[in-house]
């Protein structure tokens, strides 16, 4: 018997027209999503060089610590870095625990009720709300009805509660992700649900909830319209150098505001100034940015299951 | 989670205050958009109920709140400036959003993905302030480069900082959208025989359709809330507009730039509480259907 050999291996192997045609519409595609997402990252490249590009000239430590002088036509960013220092630890320490343990309750105890999904529904919705309603309700509820007036607690607290969603998110999602079987484990060695929380889930979920809490850091940190009319002010001159300068009854600069102020409201500012200014908060934001996703990279490696 | 220890008998008492906590933590988020609808509605109920002519606020476009003998407060032109400035940036970050979100998620390598993940994290950290001062600065020469414009502080300048701002959420919540997507489709399609894009065209996106519609609604939602980037960028003058290169003001950035100079308790001051309850009905009707959008995929 003969074996029929009339295809020979090369044209087994070789394409046919529609597989060839196939081929390139598949690499064209990717090509055409490819150069979709790299037009989206492109301005990020581009506006973090320009900015950088236009405020070397002032990039130095001395515009750091120093004040801004001359009517904020000259010198540095110290009272606005500092203010905004003061407002986003103060308004993390509020947001901090109460995002923690609202994940803890969404994942730990709600049960799947129509309740919980009103819960749920809340977390979305408040973090929907718009910066400025926020900064209205800071206005209504922190300086007018508690009596706060316009300080650095006010604003700081209306910066928690919006910014709480972003601690309640990422909580949630790393609450959610140890694994059922240890906590089964604890409570069948007779350990109560608030024992086998604190140490067992939360200890091993702390990766994420620190990313949470840091990129509360950075979103509180950028935010200006919320702490505007609540307790951060145009000018406000303290001491260089002192960190302390600060009273939490007091109303700050807050470096957002700053940059606002100086780039539409102030005449005459020499041109580095807005552009330093801006560099130090994208500067900051993006190093917190940066310090989460290392200490996300970290912590997975070690991560134990 | 139904098989949770539930005997309170022989626990500590310092653990049922500790619960007590957690469960008020819990509702905390319920307290706080109530919270946020009632003192917002508080400081503006006494005009809204006396004095304000609802119809006339909404469809008339004369803004005159420091007028000296004939006051009106019409927010036609703010909810247009804000409803074309969405709309001009959903124009622009939907296709590159659902673009990107499909590149990440169907042709990305694994550390590829984390990258282009992390670049995206960034672009959303940049603070709005900064967005606003980019388009004061940098897409203000560009524009009036380009357009030849005599002010490149347009609506056209605002739509382009909204929609690389919420480019970011558009491309998280498209692409979780498309990997909610079983894999047993794509290979069931491709051993059809099927090509890369006709597997996304044909299947992917129908399958994926309600999370990426709701990740566009969440990305309208973000751009009608953004206050800084269009109170900066769009040349704050109140303004039916009838191009992208016609000067808007919205209505988040009117209470931006009016509040600080209003006397407590005036009229003029109401009513900048009234728009705020105007924008958070809008919004939260907005979010609303994006989460009733996505229940609605995990039901089925």
């Amino acid at each position: 018997m003969e074996i029929n050999t009339e295809i020979s291996p090369e044209l087994m192997f070789t394409e046919s027209s529609i597989g060839k045609q196939n081929r390139y519409i598949e690499n064209g595609v990717k090509i055409f999503f490819l150069i979709m997402t790299c037009l989206m990252i492109l301005p990020l490249l581009l506006i973090v060089g320009y900015l950088i590009y236009k405020a070397f000239p002032v990039l130095s430590f001395e515009f750091l610590f120093t004040n801004p002088k001359d009517n904020m036509r000259a010198g540095g960013v110290w009272a606005p870095f500092l203010g905004t220092i003061y407002l986003v630890v103060v308004s993390l320490m509020v947001a901090a625990p109460i995002g923690v343990f609202a994940a803890v309750y969404l994942n730990e105890y709600a049960r799947e009720n129509w309740f919980t999904r009103i819960v749920n529904l809340a977390v979305v919705n408040l973090a929907g709300v718009p910066s400025i309603v926020h900064a209205l309700f800071g206005v209504g509820a922190f300086v007018l009805f508690a009596g706060l007036g316009e300080s650095i607690l006010a604003a700081s607290l209306t910066l928690a509660i919006m910014t709480l969603p972003v601690i309640i998110a990422s909580t949630k999602e790393a609450l959610n992700a140890v694994p059922m079987s240890f906590r089964e484990a604890c409570w069948n060695l007779g350990a109560t649900r608030w024992q086998t929380i604190r140490r067992i889930v939360l200890p091993n979920s702390i990766s994420g909830i620190l990313t949470g809490v840091i990129l509360q850091v950075s979103r509180a940190a950028g935010e200006t319209a919320p702490i505007m009319f609540t307790g951060a002010v145009f000018y406000k001159a303290i001491a260089e150098g002192n960190v302390f300068a600060y009273n939490i009854t007091d109303q700050c600069m807050a470096l957002s505001l700053h940059l606002y102020t100086i780039s539409t409201q102030v005449p005459d500012v020499s041109d580095v100034i807005p552009y330093g200014t801006a560099i130090v908060l994208v500067g900051s934001v993006l190093f917190v940015n940066a310090a989460a996703i290392c200490v996300r990279v970290y912590l997975r490696t070690r991560k134990k299951w | 989670m139904n098989k949770q220890p539930n005997k309170t008998s022989n626990r500590p008492f310092s653990e049922t205050i500790i619960e007590l906590f957690i469960r008020l933590c819990g509702i905390s988020s319920i307290i706080f958009v109530f919270g946020i609808f009632f003192f917002v509605f508080k400081e503006g109920a006494s005009f809204l109920f006396n004095g304000l002519n609802i119809w006339e606020f909404l469809t008339s476009e004369e803004w005159y709140p420091t007028s000296l003998n004939n006051k009106r407060y019409g927010t036609l032109a703010l909810i247009l400036g804000t409803f074309s400035v969405t709309t001009l940036a959903m124009l622009m970050a939907v296709p590159f959003g659902l673009g990107a979100a499909i590149f990440v998620s169907e042709f990305c390598s694994p550390k590829l993905r984390e990258t282009f993940k992390i670049v995206i994290e960034f672009l959303a950290a940049i603070p709005s302030v900064v967005w606003g001062f980019i388009g004061l600065t940098l897409m203000n020469q560009l524009i009036i480069l380009v357009f030849n414009a005599p002010i490149g502080l347009t609506m056209l300048n605002g739509s382009i900082m909204l929609a690389l701002m919420s480019v970011p959420i558009i491309v998280s919540i498209a692409e979780d959208a498309l990997k909610a997507v079983p894999d047993s489709y794509r290979e069931a399609a491709e051993a059809l025989g099927a090509t890369k894009w006709q597997v996304i065209y044909r299947v992917l996106l129908p399958a994926a359709k309600n999370g990426l519609l709701a990740a566009v609604l969440l990305g309208a939602a973000r751009s009608i809330g953004e206050t800084m980037a269009v109170l900066m960028a769009t040349g704050h003058s109140v303004n039916i507009p009838t191009s992208p290169l016609s000067w808007i003001r919205t209505l988040t950035a009117t209470i931006a730039a009016e509040l600080g100079e209003v006397a407590r308790g005036g009229e003029h001051y109401q009513v900048l509480f009234i728009i705020g309850i105007l924008l958070f009905t809008i919004t939260f009707i907005v979010n609303l259907i994006a989460d009733l959008v996505i229940k609605g995929i995990r039901q089925s």
